[in-house]
């Protein structure tokens, strides 16, 4: 009698935990260490401080902010390594600015809403890609509103941000995420072996063949016209009032 | 105006500026040969540019020197020649008169001459038709690329499962076999963004799945229209639109490519859609409107 | 020892030794302003002579071929034998970037040249009779030199020169009732045209339009030595003289050095600055668009004026009279050109002043003119300024669809105040007779009862009764 006691102690003492671990983690795929268990603690409470009162107490989303459930570490590395989030005006763009929050900190917030459900922080290699396709398909997809040369661009109600200090990462994410008022590309339109390309061509856009001279910003015609007017033409009126006379 | 100075200080002062003309052109000189070095040994612009453009500076230099110091401006007084000749004038009056004088059919003549300029310059112009094809300003519209049945293919020539578009997504698209170029051809296919429901039954046939192909040619002047704006999150971003970058002539996608912004007087051209048995992208018709920019009878059917 | 004898040759054969004394006599005003003109002349010369070395390398042919050349971002990519040897040109060909970079800046600074000459112009009155032909015919070379620079911006087939075309066929087919025809015409076909369009504007490019305007400078400089140039007024100068250095040697040695000075400016420029990296742009297809695409500077006043015209389209019982681009694509300049064309003729009926003069004003002699000059500069700046209210978006954060509205409002109301202030300014600096940047330095004196002088203090005083 006393052995099926013990015994029937034993198995209890096993199920506890069982029955705990079952609740805590919903997601079978996600495997819950003691310190990831942490960390999406600490990340659910900044995330109830500074992101709650537009998407939710749970992160379900209001009328100022979307639903974060699916949006994955994808989404939220994205938007809190940029600067994007926190939002101070919901509506207005999110635009890039330095991150609010240090570095553990963001860890933490990726980790609890990549807890929620959604991709993961994406892969990317400039390196494997062809830079030739990268050309054709920025040009294709991206140009529009970016501008050919990634230095940004203007659609009605919105700014399509310079990429000039997006990494690779961040231009994956951006890709997949559809931000503001940019559509998604998943990897069926846009596989991985393209994504490689594009960030291929957006880094060679950061270090452009500028083989010509001083480049003004690479924004083209407006910054020439200038170039011609106030350096060259005023260099030949100072020169010509050199040679002529002034006056009577 | 300065005083005259005292001779020898005006020679000095002559000798120093022959010196410096001197000076320049050797500097020319030098900067010549580098240019000629430049050229030979490397394929540096920024090189070349520096030697050939001190070169001619330096003859510059050189040349306003000489012509500051050594051959100043000087305040010669001319009278100016008048350019009319009244009595020339006359002359050429009284001859012309004569020799015109003297038909007593002027009348005639000179109408004859007239018709026959007229006639003989506008045969000498007429060839200049040649340079085009004298539509009336647009193709036979059954010449037209896009009809019913026929499948969309994306720019490398595969065609477009409907799956391939996940919402908020777009991709430009042409007519199987057309040739690309073709102003009627390029189509943006865009999907709608989530949860959107907001067509109307007459809108909804023509787009399977919140799927739309509008023309991808700019009903103003004929730019690429390359933006598809998309809400991530429609409560708080702009409507969904295709937006031309070159005056950013806005359409809305949802009101068959309807002008909310911007110059375009015409609106987009629509594509109505199917998805044919194998799950491919297919055009249910032609498109809604003539494509491109606006001429006479772009809106005669 | 030989100068003499090649003299003598030349004289004996082409009897020219008449003609070199009668030009080494002719007689220049040295004012530093009268040399703008000159600048244009020597830009349009350097564009000759470069545009000459860059026809020995450029393929007009819109035939595809697939780039093989040193570029990586375009290897393999499928483009036209025009864009191909562009490239080459540009990457490929040694001196070649320099030479095309040359030539492209040296025709913005000619157009840059040619505007302010015609403001000098302007602002002078010198293009009163008996120079009111000739300043139709420098208004004709100003128009000849802007359908020449964009045609030649336009032949590498980039994607952004390419884009232009688009936008110029389509203003062109919105001319009333004929544009449709028209732009088929010069096209050969709908756009993007025949295969035969890009050697066709070839030919105007480095013909048909450079002998125009060969045509048109000789005609132009021949009205100015047969009238002789204006002067100011000043000591001695009268209507029926004319002051100056005589063109030999001084006058042509200063001249050369202004030409030498143009050359090495606009080579300084092309070897140091960079313009239109054709490379980084890639080819144009008719389905490509890119943002931030503007025409060269020169055309920006009708990007602007595009943009900024509301969506009217006249269309009478289904047929489209007038289409959107007319507007501000033909209209607007057209308005523009005819107002300067015809100005000589306006101003002789609204002053009453039909004698000829060959003696200048300063802009403030007649604040009218200048004010109404003002104007139309400031107006055509406020729609130049809108046609990049996208890259003012980008780089300062002010919403494009608030610029707009901004401009518009701008492009009527600064000219109106503009042309006040100016006349005002002008009135002002006829009475003080100060110079308009620096402080009016004079003393003044009043004559007294006695007849001698005495000093009544700084400043200008009061205007006289």
């Amino acid at each position: 009698m006393r052995r099926l006691l013990i015994l029937a102690a034993a198995i209890g003492a096993c199920l506890v935990p069982a029955a705990a671990l079952g609740q805590a983690a919903p997601d079978p795929a996600v495997v819950a260490t003691g310190e990831e268990v942490m960390q999406v603690q600490a990340g659910r409470t900044l995330f109830l401080e500074g992101c709650a009162s537009c998407h939710g107490q749970n992160a379900e989303g209001t009328e100022r902010a979307p639903d974060l459930h699916g949006a994955g570490a994808q989404s939220a590395d994205f938007y809190l390594r940029t600067g994007r989030m926190p939002l101070a005006v919901p509506g207005e763009q999110p635009l890039r600015n330095p991150p609010e929050y240090s570095e553990d900190e963001i860890q933490a917030l990726v980790a609890y809403v990549g807890s929620l459900g959604g991709p993961p922080i994406p892969t990317v290699d400039p390196a494997a890609g062809n830079l030739s396709e990268g050309e054709r398909l920025f040009t294709l997809f991206c140009a529009g509103c970016h501008g050919k040369l990634a230095k940004g661009g203007v659609v009605t109600g919105a700014l399509a941000p310079s990429l000039d200090a997006a990494t690779p990462v961040q231009v994956a994410q951006a890709i997949r995420i559809g931000p503001f008022v940019m559509p998604p590309f998943d990897d069926k339109l846009i596989d991985q072996e393209e994504m490689n390309s594009i960030v291929a061509y957006v880094e060679k856009t950061k270090h452009a063949d500028n083989r010509g001279g001083w480049d003004m910003g690479g924004i083209g015609p407006v910054p020439e016209g200038m170039a011609a007017f106030f350096i060259g033409l005023v260099a030949l009126l100072v020169i010509s009032r050199l040679i002529g006379e002034r006056g009577s | 105006m300065t005083d005259p100075r005292p001779p020898e200080e005006e020679r000095r002062s002559r000798d120093r500026a022959e010196l410096a003309t001197a000076a320049f052109l050797l500097v020319a000189a030098l900067a010549g040969v580098a240019a000629i070095v430049v050229y030979i040994v490397t394929d540096d612009t920024q090189a070349l540019g520096i030697s050939l453009g001190l070169a001619f500076l330096a003859v510059a230099g050189a040349m306003i020197v000489a012509g500051l110091r050594l051959y100043p401006a000087q305040k010669v007084v001319e009278e100016r020649p008048p350019a009319a000749d009244p009595p020339a004038e006359a002359a050429v009056e009284q001859e012309v008169g004569e020799a015109v004088g003297g038909l007593s059919r002027r009348k005639l003549l000179f109408g004859a001459a007239g018709a026959a300029g007229a006639a003989i310059g506008g045969a000498l112009i007429v060839p200049l038709g040649s340079l085009g094809p004298f539509e009336l300003g647009g193709p036979d519209p059954d010449d037209l690329p896009w009809k019913d049945g026929v499948r969309l293919v994306d720019d490398q020539g595969a065609l477009i499962p409907a799956d391939l578009l996940q919402q908020g997504a777009f991709i430009p698209a042409f007519p199987e076999g057309a040739d690309k170029r073709e102003l009627a051809s390029p189509v943006m296919v865009l999907r709608l963004p989530e949860g959107d429901d907001q067509l109307d039954p007459e809108q909804a046939a023509i787009a399977p799945r919140g799927i739309l192909a509008f023309s991808r040619i700019c009903t103003h002047a004929g730019c690429a229209i390359a933006l598809y704006r998309n809400p991530l999150f429609p409560p708080q971003a702009p409507s969904p639109a295709l937006v031309c970058p070159c005056h950013y002539s806005t359409f809305d996608v949802r009101q068959g490519g309807k002008v909310i912004f911007g110059p375009a007087g015409r609106d987009l051209p629509q594509l109505p859609l199917k998805i044919d048995d194998q799950g491919i992208l297919t055009a249910a018709g032609p498109l809604s409107g003539k494509p491109g920019p606006s001429y006479l009878t772009v809106r005669k059917t | 020892m030989i100068f003499p004898r090649v003299g003598r040759f030349l004289d004996d054969r082409t009897g020219s030794a008449s003609l070199a004394t009668r030009a080494f006599r002719y007689v220049f005003p040295d004012h530093w302003t009268f040399l703008f003109g000159e600048i244009a002349l020597y830009c349009f010369l350097i564009l000759v002579g470069t545009g000459v070395y860059l026809t020995l390398f450029f393929e007009p042919s819109t035939a595809q071929t697939i780039y093989h050349g040193s570029y990586a971002p375009l290897q393999g990519q499928e483009v036209s034998e025009a864009y191909q040897s562009a490239v080459n040109i540009s990457l490929d060909v040694k001196a070649g970037l320099l030479i095309r970079q040359t030539h492209h800046w040296a025709a913005l600074v000619f157009v840059a040249a040619i505007v302010v000459h015609m403001l000098r112009i302007f602002f002078t009155g010198a293009f009163r009779r008996p120079r009111d032909l000739n300043w139709m015919v420098g208004l004709s070379l100003a128009l000849t030199a802007l359908i020449e620079g964009f045609a030649g911006y336009s032949l590498p087939d980039d994607l952004l020169s390419g884009m232009g075309l688009a936008i110029g066929y389509s203003v062109l087919a919105s001319f009333p009732i004929i544009g449709g025809w028209l732009a088929v015409l010069v096209w050969g076909g709908e756009f993007p045209g025949g295969e035969e369009f890009i050697s066709r504007l070839y030919a105007a490019h480095i013909f048909i339009l450079p002998l125009l305007i060969f045509g048109l400078i000789g005609f132009h400089l021949f009205l100015v030595v047969k009238h002789r140039h204006t002067q100011f007024a000043g000591p001695g100068r009268q209507e029926r003289n004319v002051i100056g250095s005589p063109l030999f040697p001084g006058y042509m040695i200063r001249s050369g050095g202004l030409f030498f000075a143009t050359a090495g400016v606009l080579l300084l420029m092309g070897g140091l600055i960079q313009i239109n990296p054709i490379w980084q742009y890639g080819v144009y297809q008719p389905w490509l668009g890119t943002n931030g695409a503007q025409p060269d500077y020169y055309f920006g006043w009708l990007i602007g004026a595009l943009r900024m015209m509301p969506n009217w389209e006249l269309v009478i019982g289904g047929w489209t009279i007038i289409p959107n681009p007319f507007f501000g694509g033909i209209l607007y300049p057209m308005i523009v050109f005819s107002v300067l064309f015809a100005w000589p003729v306006l101003e002789r009926r609204f002053s009453g002043d039909r004698a000829p003069h060959h003696l200048v004003q300063r802009p403030r002699d007649a604040p009218f003119r200048t004010g109404i000059g003002t104007a139309m500069l400031l107006q055509v700046t406020m729609v130049q300024i809108a046609g990049s209210a996208d890259r003012i978006y980008v780089s300062f954060g002010v919403s494009y669809e608030l610029q707009i509205w901004f401009w518009r409002i701008a492009a009527v109301v600064v000219p109106i105040a503009g042309f006040f202030i100016a006349r005002a300014i002008c009135r002002r600096l006829l009475r003080s007779e100060a110079h308009p940047l620096r402080r009016w330095t004079g003393e003044r004196v009043e004559r007294t009862k006695a007849g001698d002088f005495e000093a009544a203090g700084k400043g200008p005083g009061p205007p006289p009764p």
